[in-house]
């Protein structure tokens, strides 16, 4: 709609014709209180705190319901409007508990800051107020109806946010109540969304409440560590024995690529950091048992063996398995490490998408790749395989608010009838194993069909469903793990014949594409570059000349005696791949990881690792979205992986400058030219950094050192600082702008099939999702969820 | 298997077509099936979701929003006794008392026979013949407790059919 011009308080302002009073006010500052209002949910008019006065309107507004027309003159704070929002409070307070100093909600509480403000807590009612005693609906969800103010936010971020329609308004009028679908208790997601937007202290978290109060934390944003999605969350910590404990996920800024979302491992699966299990010294074995040892003592045997192996069976028999829940940096300095020190190319990591294929199919088509944010505005979406409901809740909720808000179209081509297709405009339900013929299909090949039809699904879906999407001028491509190899190659051709589409691969975890972007392969370098000319100039070194051994290669190597040492970093392959533990058993097998895992219950060493909460660094999530991490919580004794690795090179005789560039001293190369500055022998790295206006890093423990390197160096990464430390997302590029190398192992790429409540390692320690899962073990139910 | 009659189930299906969206035809539905069940027991609700699309929390929420609608079996005959202002005035409290001693129950309560539930509702639209009551679909006017008396006794006789 056209602008329109109204004045609010005496300013004037300019916003589209039709747009809500209450965010047009927004927009000049003025904020109008609502508690039922919630931007992008239905509108209630409900509450009645939004009353403003309008001129030519004889009786007061609801600013969240009025559409701003040419001309109108609004006053928000005059005395009728702070003696009507006076007696709205009067009427929520009377069966409300004037409790706050007891509230879980004190000092965060909506309906507290408004009686601040417009001073109703006196009243004149006399009646007794009604009382309920609390509920518990859900091992993570608590009802206290006395303090409900019936604004429904819960209802509707339930129903239409999340598609779940757990929450329902029972009875009327002043005896209305919120209740759950399953008379009792909750059977839903138990994502806590209920919880967040709750104004006041009527649904608390089974996880948070009554430990503390919101100013005796530090807040600190950071990113999930739990699936791929890199949604934010906002930790809560607070000072404990062992150092800063997390007491609370939320997020209460909305600052991430998630907005208004978080799923239960935001929110509630943090507290694997606090579990009794988690080790807190390294461990060495001594007369066949792990023996607790001093970190000097532990560094020394690993650097020694590591020396030993290399220095007589040459770095070939030495393998090493990188992390997807590491940071960037973790990730590029362990391939780092693993080439230059260990002189090795047997790198790799739990593979969960086929970025390689994909980087190979996109090499150079500029914007062929989409972005978390992009998911939520785009006119059309398609999705093939892999179930977000379970696997990518962020991406679900990006699908569904798209369809919801804007009217976005989404296809679905899936070979199980997942929940999503309640939004689908298209769903076509495949036979199982149809995605290759799908994609032949898709790109014109009729006979198809034959393999890729399922009972119940007429062929008529199918040629819908394909001449739909080529018929979309702007479209986004999802696919998860079951399409690999070929079949990313004949999707990436398909995207390409379209006006526009872009891709996103559907990784696991929260580093997944970190891991594939930096390099933890046996026979790519990071920004999937497969020859080593390129990095042997920048790192000034000679790369290991042997091809490297994959994760399956690798195992079989110890099996059979040739793999003489093994460096595991924040990964379980005992538990994820099946094979017999006891091959690891053969190598001298060091482990860092946090709990004593399968793999690390067999290790010569264990070293106790920080987690992603507490440490600093980069996370990319599988859309290709750069976020920064930062450190929350703190535990005496342990170390980021980081710092490891480069205490290992130290004591293992390196020289570590070459490994992180830090100090004004770094690593002299020929930078190819020959006259300017940049002629003859001169620091690259310095140079680069001074032409970017950036300081040397002072440590060699500073991931930032080593971040500066990956900018200057990975194909893709050349991002903008102030963007990432501002808290937003950037995009990176490595799969278009990178150098399209394949890996061989596309056998090895396997969905982790977490569901919404497992979470690898990570979960079987949390608390919150095995209470869940507990919870839905005692009280089996039908699919009301559903 | 539908709880309800097939007739039933088919007249639905029919009437649904005639709604723009199958939740709008909700509050009939709710009447109809109550009328022959007598009260919306979990599998009439159940039943009513997958008829509508609609969760069955949603369906729930409508019933306790109506207090025509009951979750709960309810006796043969409902007997609706007005106490609103203009029944109040007429001696509609009396009714209702005098109601209460005749079954022996009180508000919302069933007689142990399950014939009668009884209960005190507002304004039933029968202001000029006050005090009036209504017993299932049935209204009875212009009360007294005689002929109270009477009305209770010729259902307890179509009850007795």
């Amino acid at each position: 709609m056209p602008d329109v011009t109204i004045t609010v308080d005496g300013k004037k302002l300019t916003a589209p014709g039709g747009t809500l009073l209450i965010e047009a006010c927004k927009r000049v500052g003025i904020e109008v209180p609502a508690f039922c209002y919630y931007p992008g949910l239905s509108l209630q008019a409900a509450c009645r705190m939004c009353l403003v006065e309008i001129e030519k309107m004889p009786k007061l507004q609801t600013a969240c319901t009025v559409p701003i027309t040419d001309g109108m003159v609004v006053t928000t704070e005059s005395e009728k409007v702070k003696q009507a929002r006076k007696s709205m409070l009067e009427l929520v307070l009377g069966n409300h508990p004037l409790d706050c100093p007891v509230c879980d909600a004190g000092g965060e509480c909506e309906l507290q800051d408004m009686t601040f403000k417009y001073g109703a807590a006196d009243s004149r009612y006399m009646e007794g107020k009604l009382h309920k005693d609390e509920q518990q609906w859900s091992p993570v969800v608590f009802f206290d109806r006395p303090r409900c103010i019936l604004c429904y936010r819960c209802v509707r971020v339930c129903g239409e946010g999340m598609d779940v329609w757990a929450l329902g308004v029972q009875g009327r009028g002043v005896s209305s109540v919120i209740a759950p679908n399953q008379e009792d208790h909750l059977e839903c997601e138990e994502c806590g969304m209920c919880i967040d937007i709750c104004p006041v202290g009527a649904l608390t978290s089974g996880a948070y409440r009554y430990k503390t109060r919101p100013w005796e934390m530090k807040h600190v944003g950071t990113i999930c560590t739990h699936c791929g999605d890199g949604c934010k969350t906002t930790l809560g910590v607070r000072r404990h024995d062992t150092g800063m404990q997390i007491v609370r996920g939320d997020n209460r800024d909305k600052s991430g690529i998630n907005g208004d979302f978080l799923c239960i491992k935001g929110r509630y699966a943090f507290d694997f950091t606090d579990h009794r299990a988690r080790i807190t010294q390294p461990l060495v074995r001594k007369d066949g048992h792990l023996r607790p040892a001093s970190w000097e003592e532990a560094l020394e045997v690993v650097a020694h063996e590591f020396r030993d192996v290399r220095e007589s069976k040459g770095g070939a028999a030495i393998g090493v398995i990188g992390s997807t829940r590491t940071t960037n940096e973790e990730n590029y300095l362990l391939q780092k490490f693993a080439r230059l020190v260990l002189q090795t190319n047997n790198i790799d990591h739990h593979r969960t998408a086929d970025f390689p294929a994909l980087a190979a199919a996109l090499k150079g088509k500029d914007g062929a790749t989409a972005g978390m944010r992009d998911v939520f505005s785009a006119p059309a979406m398609l999705l093939i395989g892999n179930d977000p409901t379970d696997q990518h809740p962020l991406l679900a909720w990006q699908i569904r608010s798209n369809v919801r808000l804007h009217k976005a179209r989404l296809y679905l081509a899936n070979t199980q009838p997942i929940k999503l297709r309640r939004q689908a405009a298209v769903f076509a339900h495949i036979a199982d194993g149809g995605y290759a013929a799908l994609l032949k299909f898709l790109a014109g090949d009729d006979s198809a069909t034959a393999t890729l039809l399922r009972d119940g699904t007429p062929r008529e879906t199918l040629i819908a469903l394909r001449d739909k999407i080529k018929a979309e001028p702007d479209l986004i491509i999802m696919f998860g793990a079951e399409i690999k190899g070929a079949d990313v190659q004949a999707l990436a051709a398909f995207a390409a014949s379209l006006p526009k589409a872009r891709l996103i691969a559907l990784a696991d975890y929260a580093n997944s594409r970190g891991a594939s972007d930096m390099g933890l392969y046996p026979d790519l370098l990071p920004g999937y570059t497969a020859s080593a000319d390129h990095f042997a100039r920048e790192w000034d070194a000679q790369l290991p000349a042997q091809p490297g051994m994959s994760l399956a290669q690798m195992t079989k190597a110890a099996a059979d005696g040739r793999l003489k040492a093994m460096y595991v970093v924040g990964s379980n392959p005992v538990a994820r791949f099946d094979f017999d533990p006891f091959v690891l058993t053969k190598p001298f097998l060091v482990v860092q990881d946090m709990f004593l895992t399968n793999t690390a219950a067999i290790a010569d060493v264990v070293l106790p690792v920080a987690c992603a909460y507490e440490k600093s660094g980069t996370f990319t999530n599988s859309a290709g979205d750069l976020q920064q991490v930062q450190k929350a919580g703190d535990l005496a004794g342990v170390k980021p992986d980081f710092e490891i690795i480069v205490r290992i090179a130290e004591r293992m005789g390196f020289d570590v400058r070459k490994l992180v560039p830090f100090g004004r001293e770094g690593v002299r190369a020929d930078m190819g030219q020959s006259r300017g500055a940049q002629s003859g022998e001169a620091d690259r790295h310095y140079v680069w950094l001074k032409a970017q206006n950036l300081e040397p890093k002072m440590s060699p423990l500073d991931p930032q050192a080593l971040f500066d390197e990956i900018q200057r160096v990975v194909p893709g990464y050349q991002i903008s600082r102030a963007a990432l430390f501002s808290g937003t997302e950037v995009r990176t590029h490595a799969l278009t702008a990178g150098n399209g190398g394949t890996s061989a192992g596309t056998d090895l790429i396997r969905s982790s099939n977490d569901t919404l409540f497992t979470s690898g390692t990570l979960g079987r320690y949390s608390h919150a999702l095995n209470s869940v899962m507990e919870n839905r073990r005692r009280a089996p139910a039908g699919a009301a969820a559903d | 298997m539908p709880v309800v009659s097939e007739q039933l189930d088919n007249f639905f299906n029919e009437k649904m077509k005639e709604y723009p969206t199958r939740r709008s035809f909700l509050v009939p539905m709710l009447l109809y099936t109550q009328d022959e069940l007598g009260y919306l027991s979990p599998d009439a609700i159940s039943y009513l979701a997958q008829k509508t699309g609609l969760p069955e929390i949603e369906i729930r929420n409508v019933i306790s929003y109506y207090s025509m609608l009951t979750m709960k079996p309810r006796g043969k005959f409902n007997v609706q006794v007005c106490t609103n202002i203009s029944c109040m005035l007429r001696g509609g409290e009396e009714i209702f008392q005098h109601c209460k001693q005749q079954l022996g129950i009180g508000h919302k309560q069933t007689t142990a026979d399950k014939v009668f539930t009884l209960e005190e509702v507002e304004c039933i639209g029968a202001c000029s013949w006050a005090p009036a009551m209504q017993v299932n679909y049935d209204f009875h006017e212009n009360l007294t407790p005689a002929k109270v008396d009477k009305i209770l006794e010729s259902y307890e006789k179509k009850a007795a059919q």
